[in-house]
């Protein structure tokens, strides 16, 4: 367990983990400088039927499942008066995805957003965040899976284009039960995700996927922490980005740890970026630390790369224009991820985002 | 009535140690109908030749003309060459993850059609295509070329060359690798082509195989950047007895 800390530390910079972030641009989330607005943005889509709950509860009701050294998780908690919170009932599966939107915040203030996703035993569901607009917004949250429970998690990021967005992810998976992420970023000024895993029970699983588009200006990173503490855990990391435009920036972390504690452990991540022009950057760390030499398996892998010549050639030998043969490569470069959203209208949208996305590259 | 005129070609590549010169001026003129096979040692151009005239950037002209029915495609794009009514199939089909085969073949017959196909009747076409060259229909949602075994590659490659409807196909080696049963299935493919739409062929291949099942009308010896001997199928005969061993002078 970590220690207990109150005092904030204003990043500096030098900080592991805030090395690549323009802390500039983070519209003073980390400072204590943003304007704290009261909004609760977070609204489901629709009515949800039995076997789930949505409700606003008051945060001494529901205290944060574990201490978090993240300067902005610490100032979500200080600041968010409330928590939403969903929770799927025991042994529920419920089978059409749960959609939430968060409805436009605009840019006057900043919204601090906790938010708790619970897991009964043995239940199952879909649960879709779509983020639209302009907003300040760090975002807290907090998945609680308790054995044998089953989540797919969808977010989302559809920002227009000032978006400064700071969030952690943070899953509690426990004895048997799968998480799975899916995490696009297509829109932002600034998007900084956490997506955070600790093991709680044996034989557990989870993956972690993403896809990501910046264009000229846009800073995106994504730092992924998987805490293997327990036997016989799986995890997959799957993160793949585009980058095209003047000072377009990504940074993927991906810090996987096997604990002496984790034997039997089943890990591999991967983060591929595709470079199509100058004057983008694309920083990749995977980063696997091994206590046990009792695993089955442990691997990472990151490739940076621009457009493959032959595959735009053998497209465009069949007619193909130019255009038309890149935009079939960025699809398939991201199709794998994409279809794993499981709503054929999503996919289609985030698609023709990233048709859009490419066609301000020009070729 | 088509035909491609390749005048003087040359051609190079840059290499670390600056361009050589690979094709050091190749003629040949092929028509619709006509079958013409080109045989040659290995590293000897043949693949040089097929690349440029379909346009691949990594090979250089540096002198003579190609045109197809008077237009000098040299200075057409790729796309441009093979909406002019060129095609090549490739000695090493590319593969292009994440985009299925259905997808590929329905954005590039929209393409060389200029709109795209009714979905019924370009369905029904696909399905044909796919059954006459004895290929699984779940192939259709498998990614281009990947994964493909050498033979599943070349069919792809021949059923794009029954659905696209080229006038001029340079086929490159399309028979390496292929087991007698798989020959024969692509080189019916080929045939059912040259038939059905008049299709000019540039066959090029290293063995004699596959000329048992493609007639040649001509046979060019290639060797060196260029062709060394003409004739017509008599002389495939007689490199099958003789080999190349007269043509490669070092
Ligand atoms: N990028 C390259 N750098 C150096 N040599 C090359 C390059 N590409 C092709 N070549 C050379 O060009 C010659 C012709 O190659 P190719 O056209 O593939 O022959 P073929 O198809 O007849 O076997 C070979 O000697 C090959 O080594
Ligand atoms: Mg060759």
């Amino acid at each position: 367990m970590s220690v207990l800390t109150t005092n904030y530390l204003v990043p500096t910079g030098r900080e592991e983990a805030w090395r690549f972030t323009p802390l500039k641009r983070l519209a003073g989330l980390h400072d204590g400088t943003a304007v704290v607005g009261q909004r609760k943005s977070l609204a489901p889509s629709h009515d949800f039927g039995p076997g789930v709950r949505f409700s606003h509860v008051g945060r001494e009701l529901l205290a944060p499942l574990s201490q978090s050294d993240d300067v902005i998780v610490q100032r979500v908690r200080e600041n968010a008066l409330e928590v939403a919170h969903l929770e799927i009932l025991p042994n529920s599966e419920i089978a059409e995805p749960l959609m939430f939107t968060r409805v436009q915040s605009g840019l006057d203030s900043a919204e601090f957003s906790r938010v708790r996703i619970t897991l009964g035993a043995h239940s199952k569901a879909t649960v879709i965040f779509e983020n639209t607009g302009d907003s300040i917004l760090a975002e807290d949250i907090e998945f609680d899976l308790a054995p044998g429970s089953h989540l797919t998690f969808v977010t989302l990021q559809e920002w227009e284009s000032k978006t400064v967005f700071a969030a952690s992810h943070r899953a509690f998976v426990d004895r048997d039960a799968t998480f799975k992420s899916i995490c696009v970023t297509v829109g932002g000024s600034l998007v900084r995700i956490l997506p955070t895993v600790e093991f709680k029970g044996a034989g557990a699983s989870v993956e972690l996927l993403g896809v990501y588009f910046a264009t000229a200006g846009q800073y995106f990173e994504h730092r992924m922490h998987v805490d293997h503490l327990v036997p016989n855990a799986k995890s997959r990391v799957n993160y793949k980005g585009a980058l095209a435009g003047e000072k377009a920036h990504t940074v993927w972390i991906g810090d996987v740890f096997i604990r002496a504690a984790a034997e039997g452990t089943d890990t591999y991540e991967l983060n591929r970026n595709l470079l199509l022009s100058d004057g983008a950057r694309a920083d990749s760390v995977p980063n696997l630390e091994i206590e046990t030499g009792e695993i089955v398996g442990a691997g990472h892998a990151s490739t940076t790369g621009r457009f493959d010549d032959e595959q735009l050639f053998y497209l465009m030998s069949r007619g193909i224009e130019l255009d038309d043969a890149r935009r079939l490569v960025v699809r398939g470069f991201f199709n794998e991820i994409v279809m794993e959203i499981n709503d054929e209208k999503i996919q289609e949208r985030i698609m023709n985002r990233i048709d859009g996305e490419l066609a301000k590259v020009g070729s | 009535m088509s035909t491609l005129d390749i005048r003087g070609l040359q051609v190079s590549v840059e290499t670390e140690n600056g361009p050589i010169e690979i094709l050091k001026g190749v003629d040949l003129t092929i028509k619709s109908g006509e079958t013409h096979a080109i045989m040659g040692p290995n590293g000897s151009g043949k693949s040089t030749l097929a690349y440029s005239i379909a346009g691949h950037p990594k090979y250089k002209i540096t002198g003579g003309v190609v045109t197809l029915d008077g237009e000098d495609i040299l200075e057409m794009s790729v796309d441009q060459r093979a909406k002019a009514g060129l095609f090549l199939a490739m000695q090493y089909p590319v593969e292009v993850p994440g985009v299925s085969v259905s997808n590929f073949l329905r954005t590039a017959v929209t393409a060389l059609r200029g709109e795209a196909p009714k979905l019924r009747t370009w369905v029904g076409e696909v399905k044909g295509a796919m059954e006459a060259l004895s290929m699984d229909p779940s192939f259709a949602q498998r990614n281009v070329n990947e994964g493909f075994s050498g033979g599943e590659k070349k069919r792809h490659e021949i059923m794009q060359l029954e659905l696209l409807k080229p006038k001029i196909a340079i086929l490159d080696e399309t028979d390496s690798g292929l087991d007698v049963d798989a020959l024969r299935i692509v080189s019916e493919g080929v045939n059912r082509a040259k038939k059905d739409n008049n299709l000019g062929v540039l066959l090029i291949t290293h063995y004699t195989r596959i000329l048992r099942y493609i007639e040649p009308d001509f046979v060019h010896v290639f060797a060196n950047g260029r062709i060394v001997e003409e004739g017509g199928p008599e002389l495939a005969e007689k490199l099958e007895a003789t080999g190349y061993a007269e043509y490669v002078t070092n």
